[in-house]
């Protein structure tokens, strides 16, 4: 509440006056309701309107990272596991779950194209230097040699799981490469770890479903450490970093999404493998809760990137 | 075949918006939507997939003797801004179908016959410059009218500009231009007038390049843009180091489990 005096009354009548002889006012200060209007400066950058054009994958996609990552782990893991003379069973379970998991993750995959009935294009040719056609050509040998790895007879099939072994180490880990090498500030921020985190999310998973699965080898529970050991370590390089470009993992919603995928598939699963290491029950927690954890992480780094992307030009 | 190139000068831009329309017209580029934004006079605000030509209109607070009505008015410049044609494009680095191509005229071209709406290109443009169309499912841009260059036209935006501010032609010579240009500004005393060309970042340079006043981050140009290209040694490094610690791990964690 302002309080009418002489001169903000003389103020008005100087006003009246000057309409009144030239017909306009355009005494300094008058400018439009809601001034100062909005400037394009170094500072503000253009409005503060954003640069770069948002990610359009949908929950696809970071489904997919999910899927095809459990998948690519769970190869290896078998291969692994059958060098050892491990359980037959577990080899075999191994074996399925990358074979299932290539056979989901090709309609999420085309489920996410502009144009679906086109996904046959990614196979025109071959660009080291496009993640996105090193990744279709990954995905395509791991597709075909893990349910090769399942219905080819005999030494044939041990052939393909080897090979499915092989094109699932880079199924585990290229999703990384795909979203570090791009313009998006917080993915391009963490190309050198986010392979890593990848492929330490993709191992637990493949871990996860095979202890869910009922297989209690120590083999298992050691990989499940090591893994949770480093999604600890990824997930507190994250909190104690203070870039800018870094924002969208620690606040706002993608923040608490990332937490929690962090929360789940680092320090949950470590310490209850760590101390329980004994019970049946407690792996079990780990496990689904690295799983839970592992599927929340993918979703929370594209959504991160959507949110980085959004945010005004520095 | 010539490299052809755009020279946009926004000291000549008097912000009529006839590139947009002729842009438009000619491509037959859907609209994108009818919305007031409050921003200066600028309702089309960025670049997209049904943007290929959009006019900056940057305002801001009165700099004495650098245009506006008045001095106690806010200060205006326009330019017009477009798909930068990089030398080093991230977009055609990054898509897998092939359907991105560089022309014989030097420019970026994606093809709409093999693009198959991946959205990997979007990612990749340091500039933000290509977008998937939702109501298509493919990516567009500008074309730098690649039929009208073919046919000996040149692009549409150019020949409807009433004020030469976009200038067409040989890449080289408007180089030769654009150098005449601003030695002649500056001598007229626009000191702050700029080119914006990223030749020495990993862009490498571009075929559409600008002249500009002050500070290019007004108009939403990155000072320093990369191509994505440029992680792809350390990302590729790290998934080598992940996918051998999986492959060695998971042999030695069977063979520990298997002694006991």
């Amino acid at each position: 509440m302002k309080t009418p005096d002489r001169a903000s009354e003389k103020r008005l009548d100087e006003i009246r006056r000057e309409a009144g002889v030239t017909g306009r006012v355009d005494a300094k200060g008058i400018r439009a309701n809601g001034a100062p209007l909005p400037e394009a400066s170094g500072a503000n950058g253009y409005y503060g309107l954003p640069l770069l054009k948002q990610p359009v994958w949908s929950w696809e996609i970071p489904a997919y990272f999910f899927v095809g990552g459990a998948a690519g782990a769970a190869a290896m893991i078998g291969v692994a596991a059958g060098l050892s003379g491990a359980e037959q069973r577990l080899v075999r379970d191994a074996r399925w779950i990358a074979a299932i998991g290539a056979n989901l993750s090709a309609p999420l995959l085309i489920a996410d194209l502009g144009r679906p009935e086109r996904f046959l294009n990614m196979l025109r040719v071959f660009k080291p230097r496009s993640p996105m056609s090193a990744g279709a050509w990954i995905f395509t040998a791991f597709g075909a040699s893990a349910v090769g790895a399942v219905i080819l007879p005999g030494r044939l099939r041990d052939l393909a799981a080897c090979g499915s072994a092989a094109a699932g180490l880079g199924m585990a880990t290229y999703t990384g490469v795909l979203l570090g090498a791009t313009s998006i500030p917080v993915w391009a921020r963490h190309a050198a770890v986010l392979p890593v985190h990848f492929g330490a999310s993709a191992t637990a998973s493949a871990v996860s479903l095979l202890e869910l699965r009922g297989h209690d080898d120590r083999a298992l529970n050691i990989l499940g450490i090591a893994s949770a050991l480093i999604e600890t370590a990824t997930g507190a390089r994250i909190e104690l970093m203070d870039d800018i470009e870094s924002l969208p993992l620690r606040s706002g919603p993608t923040g608490a999404l990332t937490r929690a995928g962090g929360v789940l598939s680092g320090p949950v699963p470590l310490l209850l493998r760590l101390l329980g290491s004994r019970s049946k029950k407690t792996r079990r927690l780990a496990a689904a809760s690295s799983l839970v954890g592992s599927l929340i992480t993918r979703l929370a780094w594209v959504a991160a990137g959507r949110a980085s992307a959004r945010s005004p030009a520095k | 075949m010539t490299v052809t190139g755009f020279f946009t000068d926004s000291t000549l831009c008097i912000g009529c918006k006839a590139c947009e329309v002729a842009c438009k017209e000619w491509n037959d580029v859907p609209d994108d939507g009818f919305s007031f934004s409050g921003l200066s006079y600028d309702n089309t605000l960025a670049l997209g997939h049904s943007t290929w030509r959009h006019v900056k209109f940057v305002e801001h607070d009165a700099v004495i003797g650098r245009g506006g009505n008045a001095p106690e008015l806010m200060t205006w410049e326009f330019s017009s801004d477009v798909c930068k044609h990089c030398e080093n494009a991230g977009c055609l680095d990054a898509c897998p179908t092939g359907s991105i191509v560089r022309t014989e005229f030097g420019s970026v071209y994606v093809q709409p016959d093999i693009c198959n709406g991946c959205g990997y290109c979007v990612v990749s443009c340091p500039f933000g410059v290509i977008d998937r169309r939702p109501s298509d499912g493919r990516a567009f841009k500008c074309t730098f009218c690649y039929d009208r260059q073919r046919a000996g036209e040149e692009p549409a935006c150019a020949k409807a500009c009433p004020t030469q501010s976009i200038l067409f032609g040989d890449l080289e010579e408007l180089q030769r231009l654009a150098d005449a240009r601003i030695e002649k500004l500056h001598a007229n005393g626009m000191t702050d007038a700029t080119i914006y060309n990223p030749v020495d970042t990993s862009v490498g340079g571009t075929h559409a390049f600008f002249l500009v006043r002050g500070d290019v981050r007004a108009y939403n140009l990155p000072p320093r843009p990369e191509v994505p290209a440029t992680l792809l040694p350390k990302a590729w490094t790290s998934a080598a180091v992940a996918a051998g610690a999986l492959a060695i791990g998971s042999i030695l964690a069977f063979a520990l489990g298997a002694r006991r």
